[in-house]
């Protein structure tokens, strides 16, 4: 049976590890590549490096800190941030990654996701979308969840799969850094919508609320960074609580 | 030392990486003649079978030629898809027929349990899923029933003789095959932490 998958993430400023609460007031938290080999050998299915600031101040992913972070891990690292056209993404993938998230990017140019598609195959492309309950729906904001369109994220995610996206990272700009849980009703809402597995994000707080996003929220995996960042709670000992919770993982 | 193909499918980076991290010496062959060196031959490979067409005439003889020569060869993700005759993905596009059979979509099925998104298998197959032994395998050496390993596919070899290892979402598929010194695995050892680490030390070790 497969596996929900448990991520974390290092959102990543200037070559380290922080955190922030619904974006802002970013905390130091540590060495990217001394995390990603805490993970690793706690159990972590997998590992998202975000550049944070990166679209703000208009710079693309370190490559040293993909560099270090892969020379870590033999698991799949999706690298995310600031990933703007083709280069960025060619950029990331040579210095490790294996999966590249694109967020601000693909909205404002679509057919990017088809022609990284079409290089480097769909698996390798995660379209990211940072959404907020607005009027009964879920409104997309985009440079770092400051800003709002006027796209929906359930009709956005549907069109980023048909145009080649392998995975939706759904974070939830409204619970993120809250420890509330995840928003199960946004994220069943993608995943009901789109063929292609959805990432939930944003909210996790406890070893329930994983349980909530996997069977309420029909996650496929579920991501989270300051849960397992400051040493609250093993990766080992949520994947124990969610086998016991009859959620598959492994172990 | 052991020749791994780069015909344009994916990246290549943490192929690279984990054979550097088991001391493998390797080397990519820029053109199908420096294969006459080969200790052992690794395809890789991600994205649609299309690709597989980079594989010309005097590569697969190349190639050919290196088996019957007896050197361990080992497909990953496409790459063990290319051994079979070939794929739905790419009717028209012969693969290198090393072992019999057709790779398939895998099929959008009705789930059986409420832990899938949607009520459906989402294609393509990512994650973590185990491999369930079939019979004995040098290249499974040591891994347990049950082992999961991470997949990122949504094509998959059929369970013939050749098959090894089975894994099972919505049907049941060859994760591992191997006949003789010719060996594949649909899933990417080099992203399947210390199990995937262990079958690429296997391989390593009938070089």
């Amino acid at each position: 049976m497969l596996s929900k998958r448990i991520i974390a993430c290092l959102d990543v400023r200037d070559g380290a590890v922080v955190k922030g609460v619904n974006f802002e007031g970013l905390r130091q938290a540590g060495d990217p590549a001394a995390l990603a080999r805490r993970y690793n050998e706690e159990g972590i299915d997998e590992i998202v490096v975000l550049d944070v600031t990166a679209t703000i101040e208009k710079r693309k992913a370190l490559a040293d800190t993909i560099g270090a972070v892969a020379k870590e891990i033999f698991l799949p690292l999706c690298v995310g941030g600031g990933i703007k056209d083709e280069s960025h993404a060619d950029a990331a993938i040579e210095a490790g990654a294996d999966k590249v998230s694109l967020n601000t990017a693909a909205l404002a140019r679509p057919e990017l996701l088809t022609t990284l598609a079409r290089r480097y195959g769909s698996q390798a492309v995660i379209v990211a979308i940072d959404a907020k309950r607005s009027n009964g729906g879920f409104q997309i904001y985009v440079r770092s969840g400051r800003q709002p369109t006027d796209r929906d994220a359930v009709e956005w995610a549907r069109e980023a799969a048909d145009r080649g996206a392998g995975e939706i990272l759904l974070t939830s700009i409204d619970r993120d850094g809250t420890k509330r849980g995840f928003d199960c009703e946004l994220t069943a809402a993608v995943s009901e919508a789109v063929p292609i597995p959805v990432i939930a994000s944003g909210g996790a707080g406890s070893f329930d609320h994983f349980v909530d996003v996997f069977e309420a929220g029909k996650a496929h995996a579920a991501l989270a960074a300051s849960i397992f960042h400051y040493a609250e709670h093993a990766v080992r000992d949520l994947k124990r609580h969610l086998r016991d919770h009859g959620v598959p993982v492994r172990l | 030392m052991i020749a791994l193909i780069d015909y344009g499918a994916g990246n290549l980076t943490s192929v690279r990486k984990a054979l550097t991290h088991l001391g493998a010496s390797f080397d990519t062959p820029a053109e199908p003649g420096d294969l006459a060196r080969a200790e052992a031959v690794i395809v890789p490979g991600v994205g649609n079978f299309e690709a597989t067409a980079a594989l010309d005439t005097a590569w697969r003889t190349a190639i050919g030629g290196a088996i019957a020569r007896g050197r361990p060869l080992l497909g990953i993700c496409l790459g063990l898809q290319w051994l079979f005759d070939g794929s739905q993905e790419a009717p028209d596009q012969p693969g290198l027929g090393a072992l019999p059979g057709r790779c398939t979509l895998i099929e959008n099925a009705a789930a059986d349990d409420a832990n899938h998104g949607g009520g459906i298998f989402k294609v393509p197959h990512v994650g973590w899923n185990g491999l369930h032994g079939r019979r004995a395998s040098w290249l499974l050496e040591g891994v347990g029933e049950g082992d999961q390993v991470y997949f990122t596919h949504s094509y998959a070899a059929p369970v013939t003789a050749d098959c090894v290892g089975s894994t099972t979402y919505g049907v049941e598929f060859a994760s591992v095959v191997e006949r003789g010194h010719v060996v594949g695995a649909q899933f990417h050892p080099e992203k399947s932490g210390h199990v995937g680490l262990r079958i690429l030390q296997n391989f390593l070790n009938r070089v």
